[in-house]
């Protein structure tokens, strides 16, 4: 029988895991044929547009559409009275459509949809909104203090006992840690305090958000989206628009890009309310003013970060405390970054707050290991400054304090087999790191960690007569995913990866599936995959024994063959997977595997960067000369679209460094939404970003994968910054390390022109 | 305001449509033509996604009015390949893994196309400027550059 135990191996000989075949969607995406979601269209569709709020905080008296209504070809106009209180999910419904007061500049206050896009822009301008304009908020400090203007006025902190008696702008405080900091402090040596800022980064995918939804009177919907998470679509869609779940049938289409940002709904209820309206199926399509307006971004934050340590490099004591603020609503990731900051060490003594604060912004959604590369640049920053410090190495310094398997996390769990070590001596031993500098250039280190998640889990694969293999899974491949399932499928059932075809099903066709978010698609799709595998040559496995009329137990899987266990089971010719399927109608019916679970063991990966940069002391800009990013997958399935990710996290990493950021006037209005003013980096700007995968096998995963999506975003902005220190002599505490913020640091170190 | 009629020629095949004078050339390819290939990314010429060539130079589509396209010849993703043969291109584009999402691939193979008819030997520094027009999110450009490369050695042995 099927040998369980092999999990426990996996330090087994792959044949095809590990190799770098063409991805199965590869044709339609470099010829066109690919279908994004802006990319189909329905007869007799309908254009919808939003009306959005230009005030960055303001109460809405009242809502006039009549004259909207009277322009020709315009259907329907919907406001907040078309969309019910809902208890479950009140911050999504408020801030797809405003109740009672936009919150921020961008925040949809009606949506029309017409026959064509001149005629419901035409509209758009005709709806009369009667504002009471307040005043606002923007930065994380100043929504703290006791005179900030309030969003909500029902906000209680939550988290602090006992709980305050007034509304404030924070919704929530966090705290985790072990042992006792100030005891810490006192054995230390060397203590430095820092304190950081990071401004907000978009998602900035290149696809913005699209959807075609055609929703019948009798609740019967149809949604076609671009989403990592058609499922969490459906489900949030259904109860905002009243519908039953088992009525919406929501289609992923491709997906341009999510890195978080597609994991909610901002476009779907609007265009399913407007075609239920209009009986006429109904396409909206952001444009990119809206997607970095309304849609996404991350958080931004304020750290204050106090370590202590010995003389020979021992972590005495670690403590933070981190302010995020994630716009209009709760739910910033300071939970998130509150855990991770200090993850990546052994500490006996360790102690980080979190403050979960609103503002005046737009919802902030989840982007790359969301919380982390915030809390990681204040901690690798300071962790960098102590080794400089100290006089040691800053690997070293790190691989005398990094946590290992067994050790307490900083956030509460012993971990269990982590690869942070094997990072920190791969790097070490990386020619990059022992490399000559240049002059103004400068060498940087930084570690990260995420956590990594499992979730819901639906997988079916079905063979095919011609002895082929449909794999069905739901979760949106947003990076190469078809590509590994469909490794992972031929691997364990022994056939060739041209043999089994990979789709992402629709949510009617297919048993629950969490959003591809928290890197959890390799691990938990794949897991789900290989157990679906297994089941199918299980039930093989008993064709070959109803035919050969032997027990069940005598047969065995091998190569893509069933075969006799033993001598003693019989001397029988194997029979190939093709062979058992060409007869399956004769030996009982169609043979599939499934598998329906949560999967949980995802395991954590850590990464460890180097990073060279150039500065140049006239201008202050900083230039990247050289990028190393090591990172642990456990095992890598498709080792190009292992070191796709570990390159895409450090280039994202790099921009949110150098050059991203939201940049608010006076009036709260964002003044940089479009990408030449939002500069993510672009191909020049860059050398190539070299990779090593290091292979610490994931012991939750028949093959030991570790998600690997994520943590590639934590480490370069301290790197970067470590970097700019070792190259100009300047610490930069601020995000984004723009040149003029470089020069004025670089300058106020020179001495005076009065002084000379 | 009435519509204008524009005799073009779409991927060496004549084409017809009739566009609104403010349309552009990427909602005349998308939603009359049926050229989904080509994306809107920002719909200002700030991340060339929706690159094609108008004559052989490259244009970002969302920037010219269909109108313009009135007597030229205009270059799409769709033609890139001829028939079944994928252009080398988009060979070393699967070959290299220089797509994550996808979405920006259109507008790269036609930007790195009429890199190499103009000069068929870049430098890796050569390559990396000329796609700066072109955005993409996922690949930190890594392999991108590569597959280029890549394509041009082949094409320059060939």
């Amino acid at each position: 029988m099927l040998d369980k135990a092999k999990d426990a191996v996996i330090d087994r000989e792959f044949k095809l895991v590990g190799s770098r075949p063409v991805r199965p969607d590869g044709v339609d995406k470099v010829t066109g044929r690919a279908r994004f979601g802006a990319d189909i269209s329905a007869p007799g569709m309908l254009v919808g547009k939003v009306l959005r709020s230009p005030h960055a905080h303001a109460r809405i008296h009242s809502i006039d559409i009549h004259a909207a209504l009277q322009v020709p070809g315009v259907k329907a106009v919907v406001t907040r009275d078309d969309f019910a209180e809902n208890a479950k999910h009140k911050d999504v419904l408020c801030n797809v459509m405003a109740r009672d007061k936009a919150l921020y500049e961008g925040h949809a206050v009606a949506a029309v949809a017409a026959t064509s896009a001149a005629a419901a822009r035409k509209a758009l301008k005709l709806i009369k909104i009667d504002y009471d304009i307040l005043p606002h908020v923007t930065d994380v400090d100043e929504a703290m203090r006791d005179d900030a203007p309030l969003l909500h006025d029902d906000m209680i902190t939550s988290g602090v006992d006992p709980a305050p008696e007034k509304p404030s702008n924070v919704a929530r405080r966090f705290e985790f840690g072990h042992g006792d900091v100030d005891d810490g402090f006192a054995k230390a040596d060397v203590v430095i305090e820092r304190e950081f800022k990071t401004e907000a980064a978009h998602q900035a995918y290149i696809e913005p958000h699209a959807c075609l939804a055609s929703l019948t009177e009798d609740g019967h919907g149809e949604l076609f989206c671009c989403t990592q998470g058609h499922y969490a679509v459906r489900d949030i869609c259904a109860s905002l628009c009243g519908l039953e779940v088992s009525k919406l049938r929501v289609t992923a289409s491709e997906i341009g890009g999510g890195f978080g940002g597609k994991t909610t709904v901002f476009l779907e209820p609007l265009a399913l309310v407007l075609s239920r309206k209009t009986g006429r199926p109904v396409k909206m399509v952001m444009s990119r003013d809206e997607v970095f307006r309304a849609s996404g971004p991350t958080a931004s934050t304020s750290s204050s970060i106090k370590i202590g340590a010995t003389r020979d490099g021992r972590i005495t004591a670690g403590q933070g405390e981190f302010r995020y603020q994630g716009g209009a609503f709760t739910g910033s990731p300071v939970q998130f970054g509150a855990m991770c900051a200090f993850a990546c060490y052994a500490l006996d003594n360790v102690k980080t707050v979190g403050y979960d604060v609103v503002t005046n912004r737009p919802k902030q959604a989840a982007y790359r290991a969301p919380g982390a590369p915030m809390a990681a640049f204040a901690v690798e920053s300071v962790i960098e400054e102590l080794a400089v410090k100290l006089g040691i190495d800053p690997i070293e310094f790190r691989l005398k304090n990094a946590a290992q398997e067994g050790d307490k996390s900083s956030y509460g769990p012993t971990f269990p087999r982590i690869g942070l070590i094997e990072t920190l001596e791969a790097a070490k031993a990386h020619e990059h790191y022992s490399a000559p500098l240049g002059p103004n250039q400068g060498r940087g280190v930084a570690s990260g960690y995420w956590f990594n998640f499992g979730g819901a889990t639906s997988v079916s694969l079905n063979i095919h007569p011609d002895g082929t293999v449909a794999l069905v899974v739901g979760t949106p491949d947003i990076g190469g995913s078809r590509a590994s399932m469909t490794l992972m499928a031929a691997e364990e059932l022994g056939i060739p990866y041209d043999k089994v075809n990979c789709i992402v099903a629709d949510t009617a066709s297919l048993g629950l599936n969490e959003t591809s978010h928290g890197s959890r698609v390799t691990f938990a799709s794949g897991l789900a995959t290989i157990e679906a595998a297994r089941n199918a040559k299980t039930e093989m496995c008993a064709r070959a024994a109803m035919i050969w009329e032997i027990s069940e137990e005598a047969v065995t899987w091998e190569d893509g063959h069933a075969k006799p266990a033993g001598a003693n089971a019989g001397d029988f010719e194997p029979m190939s997977l093709a062979d058992i399927a060409k007869i399956a109608e004769k030996t009982g019916g169609p043979i599939s595997g499934h598998f329906e679970k949560n999967p949980a063991g995802a395991g954590a990966s850590f990464a460890t960067h180097i990073v060279d940069v150039e500065v140049d002391p006239e201008t202050g800009r900083v230039e990247v000369k050289r990028f190393t990013a090591v990172q642990d997958a456990g095992k890598a399935i498709h080792p190009s679209y292992v070191e796709g990710q570990f390159q895409g996290g450090a280039v994202q990493g790099v921009g949110w460094a150098l050059n991203e950021e939201y940049v608010y006037g006076p009036d709260g209005k964002m003044q940089n939404a479009g990408f030449l003013d939002y500069r993510v980096p672009v191909c020049s700007d860059l050398p190539m970003i070299d990779t090593v995968i290091v292979e610490v096998p994931n012991p939750g995963h028949p093959y030991g994968v570790r998600g690997v999506g994520e943590t590639g975003i934590v480490p370069p902005m301290a790197a970067v910054a470590n970097a700019l220190s070792a190259a100009a002599g300047v610490r930069m505490t601020e995000l984004p390390m723009s040149p003029p913020k470089v020069l004025r640091a670089i300058d106020d170190t020179r001495p005076s022109i009065a002084a000379e | 305001m009435s519509q204008i009629h524009v005799s073009t020629t779409i991927n060496g095949d004549p084409a017809e449509f009739l566009c609104e004078p403010d349309e552009t050339l990427l909602d005349v390819l998308r939603d009359r033509l049926g050229l989904t290939g080509s994306k809107e990314g920002c719909g200002s010429g700030d991340c060339g996604a929706c690159s094609v060539t108008v004559d052989d130079r490259l244009v970002c589509s969302c920037l010219m009015l269909g109108a313009e396209a009135d007597g030229r010849d205009i270059g799409t993703i769709e033609g890139l390949a001829e028939g079944e043969h994928l252009h080398p291109l988009q060979r070393k584009f699967l070959d290299h893994a220089a797509l994550q999402c996808g979405v920006c691939t259109p507008g790269f193979l036609v930007a790195a196309k009429a890199l190499l008819d103009h000069n068929p030997d870049p430098s890796e520094t050569e390559v990396r400027y000329w796609l700066a027009g072109n955005l993409c999110r996922c690949t930190g450009y890594d392999k991108i550059v590569r597959a280029v490369l890549d394509t041009a050695a082949e094409m320059k042995g060939a």
